[in-house]
């Protein structure tokens, strides 16, 4: 079954955002909505990989971003892409300032809630934008 | 009278590491963490580290990280993401790992998530780690 949205998370490895973001997606893709969203690898559309360019056309997509930069949508933008919507982490998850992630890629159990939060944010926000498709 | 025009040659005392961080693959996460261990771990005062889109994302600063640096990327799988955005919005490479590669010199299988890493996994990242720890003290031994 061809899947109806791409989620993208960033490349971030500087900060606990950028993996707080990847564990949603893993979390939402995996076990959230398995059949119909799927996500690639930002790289791949840097370099015009013809398949992560086709899986991106015609579906919605949605960013999310673990800074100001917005890597995510900028990269999705400049495959001529538009994104249906951007998100970024520190906004999903301001609610939660008391839980703070333990490490940069080793988030432990604070850091996973926050990706959980988020993973439950943007199924909200994938429901919220195929309603208006 | 001539004129002896002396060019001082640049000492780096940084290297770059640049993986593609692939969010989609389990080898992609091995980039990260194997990246993460050199940076903070292995060679802390000697690495530093840009997110690869951000060539894409940032300004003509970011873009000049592999002019300022000698730099190492890291990828995942044979498609070089990494090394190719890097060649063609930042600079040359001074050297190029693809873990798939390494995995498969070193006869071990990649993880099996690209979620968590089980201990099995964390051999794996000491093994890429320790490939880019190398690689960054022979830059740096050639900057000399």
């Amino acid at each position: 079954m061809e899947k109806k949205v791409v989620v993208l998370p960033c490349s971030g490895i500087g900060k606990a955002f950028g993996e707080i973001g990847r564990q949603a997606v893993y979390e939402l893709v995996e076990d959230l909505r398995p059949d119909d969203v799927a996500t690639t690898c930002l790289g791949r559309l840097m370099i015009d990989d013809p398949e992560a360019k086709a899986l991106v056309q015609n579906k919605i997509v949605i960013t999310i971003d673990g800074c100001t930069q917005d890597c995510a949508r900028k990269t999705v933008e400049s495959s001529g892409k538009r994104v249906d919507s951007a998100l970024r982490v520190i906004e999903a998850i301001k609610k939660n300032r008391d839980l703070k992630p333990e490490g940069i890629l080793e988030l432990g159990e604070p850091g996973f809630k926050l990706a959980h939060i988020l993973a439950q944010r943007l199924n909200e926000e994938i429901d919220c934008v195929m309603k208006k498709e | 009278m001539s004129e002896e025009i002396v060019l001082e040659e640049i000492k780096y005392d940084k290297v770059g590491i640049i993986p593609c961080n692939g969010e989609e693959i389990c080898e992609g996460t091995l980039t990260r963490h194997a990246s993460r261990k050199v940076l903070d771990k292995l060679r802390s005062g000697s690495t530093v580290t840009i997110c690869l889109p951000l060539f894409i994302a940032g300004d003509k600063g970011e873009r000049n990280f592999a002019k300022m640096f000698p730099t190492i990327t890291v990828d995942g799988c044979y498609k070089r993401c990494s090394q190719l955005s890097t060649e063609r919005l930042s600079g040359k490479p001074s050297h190029s790992i693809i873990v798939s590669e390494v995995l498969k010199a070193h006869g071990i299988e990649a993880p099996h998530s690209r979620r968590t890493l089980t201990e099995k996994d964390q051999v794996a990242v000491d093994i890429v780690a320790e490939e880019i720890a190398n690689k960054v003290d022979e830059i740096l031994e050639e900057n000399q």
